[in-house]
């Protein structure tokens, strides 16, 4: 079962690839998918079907001049997008995505790190990750960005509850908070989306919340702020709080996708991998089919619901499946 | 008012029926949507058939332009040289489109229909000194870049007050 710590290391290299490439990918998905279900087209006219769209939009934003406020506090300025990027990339580290493999004399494990603990991992990455967009409003010494940054501060560890407590369900009845554990659990017995339908539902709806996209997209909001946490921001830097939320959203789409879906199971062939990427494909235009379709909450709306709603009914899930796993 | 998640999944069903239709957007240098006869695009000046210029440089126009965006110098004609069938005709005729609002008030004002405002609307340049239209340029055929609907299918009924007259 153990492989040599080389493997693990190429695996990452490979991920990490995998990962940067599937989000340029992602926002050209988002993109077609709002233009076709607003009647639009999307971008078609870099490459053949837009298909060197983000590669153009990695080109602009690299390019242009990465200005800063005058008053910024510089370590932290320049420290937050990295450091949202970072963790948003090695939450991934945990989720499986394979079966695993022998190849030659080797075990190949199909996920990078087989943490015992991953998901509460996931989740602290995930705390932490905000931090970035907290700091990065911040030292941006700028009160646009100080209000986004609160709004994202309290939203998010508003969800974050809620987000939690859906996931608890789901490690009542896989009996682990391994990850792969989890996945060969709902292999042997039955997916969890069945039984954990509520707690799917909490979860989704945490999980759009917790990635600050529409219709909880209120730390952005462009049409009341500015431009939230990332007003002062521009260029790669800008780029990079970007590439955080897309892959936020990538992770969060696996984990519904292992938590809920079986992971990388499949109704037939052993394709661990292709299964994995047909099942986060769905999952991610689910959420883009959200933004295409629900306008965006007020902020009262938006504490209240999370609160008074998301929270009892995640409890109450939690609950109700302690029990009904108590009693059996 | 209260939620209605009833109402709200039903707009999740709006947006996914969407993905089965055509996008209505019209792919712009592609595909041109033919202009209104009608439409006001860039001024043409006109010529007599006999190859006289219309315009007798009376500078009407450029009274007329709200913009000002007109500039006419004048010059007699003489019998060697005969540009206009009037005394005088424009030595210089300017159009400045930057400045230009297309209101075709200069096309009402001038008493010899010389200057209409054609149909193009494809005017951008990378400078704008190149858009100081001169009287060569706006005398000159235009190159057809846009296409012009039938004007039959935009002509107006007749009006109620010249019909009972």
């Amino acid at each position: 079962m153990t492989e040599p710590w080389w493997i693990g290391l190429i695996k990452a290299v490979v991920i990490i690839n995998v990962l940067l490439l599937a989000m340029a990918f992602t926002t050209l998905l988002e993109r077609k998918l709002l233009g076709r279900m607003q009647l639009r087209y999307g971008p078609n006219r870099a490459g053949p079907f837009g298909l060197l769209q983000p590669f153009a939009d990695l080109i602009k934003m690299v390019r242009k001049e990465a200005f800063a406020p005058m008053a910024a506090i510089d370590v932290l300025y320049v420290a937050a997008p990295a450091f949202s990027a970072f963790t948003a990339l090695s939450a991934f580290s945990v989720i499986p995505f394979g079966e695993g493999w022998k190849i030659w004399k080797w075990h190949v494990n199909g996920v990078v790190a087989d943490v015992p603990i991953s998901l509460i991992l996931i989740f602290a990455l995930g705390s932490l990750g905000i931090y970035g967009f907290i700091v990065g409003g911040w030292a941006s010494e700028s009160k646009y960005s100080l209000l986004g940054s609160m709004r994202t501060c309290a939203q998010m560890v508003s969800y974050e509850v809620s987000l939690s407590l859906a996931v608890l369900g789901v490690v009542l009845m896989g009996r682990s908070l391994s990850l792969v554990d989890i996945v060969d659990k709902q292999i042997d017995t039955l997916w969890f989306a069945g039984p954990q339908l509520v707690g799917l539902l909490v979860f989704m709806i945490a999980g759009v919340a917790e990635t600050n996209r529409a219709p909880f997209d209120l730390p952005e909001a462009d049409t009341e702020l500015v431009g939230g946490y990332h007003t002062e921001y521009s260029g790669m830097r800008w780029g990079l709080f970007q590439m955080a939320e897309y892959v936020n959203m990538i992770v969060l789409s696996a984990l519904a996708v292992t938590l809920f879906f079986g992971g990388w199971e499949g109704p037939w062939a052993p394709l661990g991998p292709l299964w994995f990427f047909i099942k986060l494909l769905l999952a991610v235009s689910v959420f883009i089919w959200i933004r295409a379709t629900l306008p965006r909450l007020r902020y009262d709306q938006l504490m209240r619901f999370g609160w008074k709603v998301l929270l009892p009914v995640a409890t109450a899930n939690a609950v109700i499946t302690a029990l009904v796993i108590a009693a059996t | 008012m209260s939620p209605q998640p009833i109402e709200s999944l039903k707009g999740f069903a709006v947006t996914f029926r969407q993905l089965f239709r055509k996008p209505i957007t019209q792919q712009y240098p592609e595909y041109k949507r033919p202009v209104y006869p009608r439409f006001r695009g860039r001024h043409r000046l006109h010529r007599h058939q006999n190859g006289l210029e219309k315009c007798i440089g009376c500078s009407l126009c450029a009274a007329a332009c709200p913009a000002d965006c007109i500039r006419v110098v004048a010059a007699e004609n003489t019998a060697t040289n005969r540009v206009s069938p009037g005394e005088r005709y424009a030595r210089i005729y300017e159009i400045n489109l930057s400045r230009c609002i297309f209101c075709g008030y200069c096309e009402l004002a001038c008493p010899f229909d010389a200057i209409t405002l054609g149909n193009e609307f494809e005017i951008s340049e990378y400078s704008r000194d190149d858009l100081i239209y001169t009287k060569d340029m706006l005398l000159a055929e235009p190159i057809k870049r846009v296409p012009v609907a039938d004007p039959s299918l935009f002509d107006t009924p007749i009006p109620y007050y010249q019909e009972h007259s």
